[in-house]
């Protein structure tokens, strides 16, 4: 895992995976000839060393350049699978992933992961070929209007118009997408424009004169709100994903362990402050920690760095923080005060507006009794489940299993749905960049192809495994061909309890039981289905089973499924109802 | 293992205030919606394929509330002006303006003062060519111009601020109006001051990327 994406790795530097890299030398390095080599020299000048993608006609003399490059291309069976790959391989380097599709269904296929990681901020680069110039509005054979379809899903997007200038808009695409706030970018390919011949050489990653992101928040604001954060009798810090994307953990550590913040972090920024630390409490919001969602009710003063606040987060609007001075950080001047008013707002990036305010704080807040009675919190409402040897398995202690069973630095993924709660809240997370999940969108099937990018970001000696739901699997599980073929060493456990389980849980607490489609009467074998791909396949439906089965599939050098009999009723809980208050969380159904 | 503990919702400590739909801290017992206020936004833009396209998907996704936008090129052959009129609350209007200047062709955002200079064009055709001298003085009491004249219908323009159309317009009824062609709002900000400007013209103040703290 490189954390730090100032410094491009060249594309010529011997890769983790130790693979053709290495047989390509400067000599190899992509001539610019045409459009599409000037497309591939632009990601190689940005340090690209992996693309995810799916080959097709308007796409293909890109594909053709790539041949020459020391750019390793991961074949995906679908192209949603290769802009999850690409988001989550952008999740745990912290550079924009690159994922390609041909035009039409090519690029509508990648259309849920556009929106998935602009809901995240996630840094990507989409490439999409598109039909030549002279075909585009005549409704030609795969075309279909990508620019306009992505257009309120990306950061930016570029119809690309000339040989001359579309290396320029990859190096654009590329430096938008990692600048400022993070998010995906898309340029759109036409054929004639990647064949045609140029020797433009696009140069490195920029970004235009017109976004200029500040750096610094503003100094006196910084130092009028550490002086109220400093008066605190109640403080919070609340650290979102923005935290993560600045690289801002170690700051964020500094600031909270110095001045003794208790920490809550969003969904997004699991892993930014050691969970196993005195001062964290977990994550907030709607199924959150009993302890983090009382600490972000009962605050006076609560630090918000790099989160937009979300529904899932703050519930309903008129009973989040209600008795709250909010100091809200953010490099996204547009989220101050969007949803939730900042009495304090700050404008700048999570790595300088913490050194900032570490620097600008007068003193530690007086809060002893409020560090009392958060612990307090923390004893009276424990993460705890229920288990009965002979009863049915808990998912809970599955996902406690595996986290023992494995490193601190475990990368994580997992699809949407309640396997994605369970993963959340029983796996202890130490390290930033190995929580990989789909927040905003709430994207299923975004855990298996997420496990594939994450993979390949990650160093070789660090272990990747991924908690699925059935539903979830069953939507994207054909990119275990690609695990297969690529030979990743990945772990899926498939959390089974043959439901679309949240639906269920939902339908049960409010649409008064009647499960209506959220049931899936008939299964797939999931390990047999493994088997018949050529990944490994394991099934538990017993408590005795499992410490052996995980410990079975994580040695196993390759991919593979395990598939898990869970309780097919347990629930996922602490819960705040849809818009509800964050401090009435329920403990079960009886108290919704 | 034992499941989920901890004193129940009613049992919990719980905070005295509230805030309203904007997510202002409010009193209980006073909570009020807070009023919308019309006011004229200015942008200047790249002139690119696409801009326009941004803007005007960007309200309907976030479902502001416009009632004009025109858009036309400016003194600088490379840059457009898209002038807004809105109809939103302050914390609407704010969002308005960071919104915009997120998007990336777009130079500056800026809210124009109430004292603005604003002009808006309509051509109107009405059935009035039996009775040409009538409309031919009402034109005049609104310092339009008479584009086209034929046997049935006569065809004026009118220029003005939104008042002054409105008005000309219910003016012109008597005669039956045909058909109406509105531009929407062309505004720029009165004497020196900048309406919304590149770096170079000192006129950055309230341009992208910086948040304006009115405290």
């Amino acid at each position: 895992m490189s954390g730090d994406g100032a410094t491009p790795v060249s594309p010529n530097t011997e890769t983790d995976r130790g693979d053709d890299a290495a047989e390509h030398d400067e000599t190899d390095r992509t001539e610019v000839q045409t459009g599409a080599s000037a497309v591939i020299r632009a990601l190689e000048n940005a340090g690209v060393r992996y693309a995810f993608g799916v080959q097709g006609g308007a796409i293909m003399p890109v594909y053709d350049a790539l041949y020459d490059s020391a750019i390793d291309h991961i074949t995906m069976a679908h192209e949603q699978g290769a802009v999850h790959a690409a988001t989550a391989y952008g999740t745990v380097t912290g550079d924009p992933g690159v994922c390609m599709a041909t035009s039409g269904p090519g690029a509508t296929n990648l259309v849920t992961g556009i929106a998935d990681a602009n809901m995240d901020s996630e840094p990507l680069l989409a490439l999409t070929g598109q039909v030549p110039t002279d075909f585009v509005g005549n409704d030609a054979f795969q075309e279909t209007d990508t620019v306009g379809v992505t257009r309120p899903i990306t950061k930016a997007n570029y119809f690309s118009s000339s040989p001359d200038t579309v290396g320029g808009d990859v190096s654009e695409a590329f430096g938008l997408a990692k600048m400022g706030r993070q998010g995906p970018t898309l340029v759109d390919l036409p054929k004639d424009v990647t064949q045609g011949e140029t020797d433009a050489d696009p140069g490195g990653p920029t970004t235009p004169g017109t976004y200029n992101p500040a750096e610094e928040a503003d100094q006196a604001a910084v130092e009028r709100a550490a002086e109220r954060f400093a008066q605190a009798e109640r403080p919070v810090i609340l650290a979102g994903g923005g935290v993560m994307k600045a690289d801002a953990c170690e700051q964020l550590y500094e600031f909270a362990t110095e001045f003794e913040v208790p920490v809550v972090t969003t969904m997004p920024a699991i892993g930014a402050f050691p969970e196993d630390h005195e001062l964290s409490l977990s994550w907030a919001g709607m199924h959150g920690t009993g302890y983090a969602n009382m600490a972000i009710t009962m605050t006076d003063c609560m630090l918000a760095v790099g989160t937009r606040f979300d529904d899932r987060l703050t519930g309903g609007i008129d009973t989040f923080a209600p008795d709250a001075d909010i100091i809200h950080a953010d490099i996204d001047p547009a989220e101050i005060s969007k949803n939730v008013h900042a009495d304090y707002p700050l404008v700048g990036d999570a790595k300088a507006v913490f050194e900032q305010f570490h620097a600008a704080m007068p003193q530690a807040p007086e809060a002893d009794e409020w560090l009392e009675q958060v612990a307090q919190w923390k004893d009276e409402y424990p993460m705890d489940y229920e288990m009965d040897e002979d009863g049915p398995i808990k998912p809970q202690f599955v996902v406690e299993v595996v986290d023992a069973a494995t490193a601190d630095d475990t990368i994580v993924t997992t699809g949407v749905g309640q396997h994605q709660m369970w993963a959340s809240q029983y796996w202890t997370y130490t390290k930033p960049r190995t929580w990989v999940s789909s927040h905003g969108l709430g994207t299923m099937g975004y855990g298996l192809p997420a496990a594939i990018g994450a993979r390949i970001a990650a160093d070789d000696d660090q272990q990747v495994v991924c908690f699925d739901g059935d539903g979830s699997f069953l939507m994207t599980c054909q990119e275990l061909s690609v695990a297969v073929r690529e030979e990743l060493d990945i772990t899926v456990f498939v959390l089974n309890n043959a439901a679309i389980g949240m639906v269920r849980q939902w339908q049960d607490a409010f649409y008064e039981q009647r499960r209506m489609a959220s049931e899936y009467p008939w299964m797939p074998a999931f390990d047999k289905l493994a088997e018949a791909f050529g990944a490994r396949g394991f099934r538990i439906e017993s408590y005795d089973e499992v410490e052996e089965t995980v410990q079975e599939a994580l040695d196993y050098e390759g991919p593979s499924i395990v598939d898990v009999f869970i309780d097919p009723e347990e629930n996922v809980y602490p819960m705040v109802p849809s818009g509800g208050d964050n401090g009435l969380f329920a403990l079960s159904e009886d108290q919704l | 293992m034992s499941g989920l503990q901890g004193p129940d919702p009613n049992e919990r400590a719980r905070p005295q205030g509230k805030r309203n739909e904007q997510g202002f801290r409010i009193d209980p017992e006073a909570a009020a919606e807070p009023e919308t206020r019309r006011t004229v936004i200015s942008a200047l833009v790249e002139n690119e394929p696409g801009v326009l396209a941004k803007v005007s998907g960007l309200f309907s996704r976030r479902q502001f509330n416009i009632e004009s936008l025109t858009v036309g090129t400016t003194e600088d052959e490379e840059l457009s002006r898209i002038t807004l009129v809105v109809e939103e609350s302050d914390p609407g209007i704010e969002q308005v303006e960071k919104q915009l200047a997120k998007v990336i062709p777009v130079i500056s955002v800026r809210e124009l003062a109430d004292d603005a200079v604003q002009r808006e064009l309509v051509i109107l055709k009405v059935n009035g060519g039996s009775q040409p001298d009538k409309v031919q003085a009402v034109t005049e009491m609104y310092d339009g111009t008479t584009l086209d004249a034929g046997p049935r219908t006569i065809t004026v323009q009118i220029t003005g601020d939104e008042q002054k159309i409105n008005d000309a317009i219910d003016a012109f009824r008597q005669f039956g109006i045909r058909e109406i062609a509105r531009t929407g709002q062309a505004a720029l900000a009165r004497g020196e001051r900048w309406t919304a400007a590149t770096e170079g013209s000192q006129a950055t103040e309230g341009a992208k990327g910086t948040y304006a703290d009115d405290d």
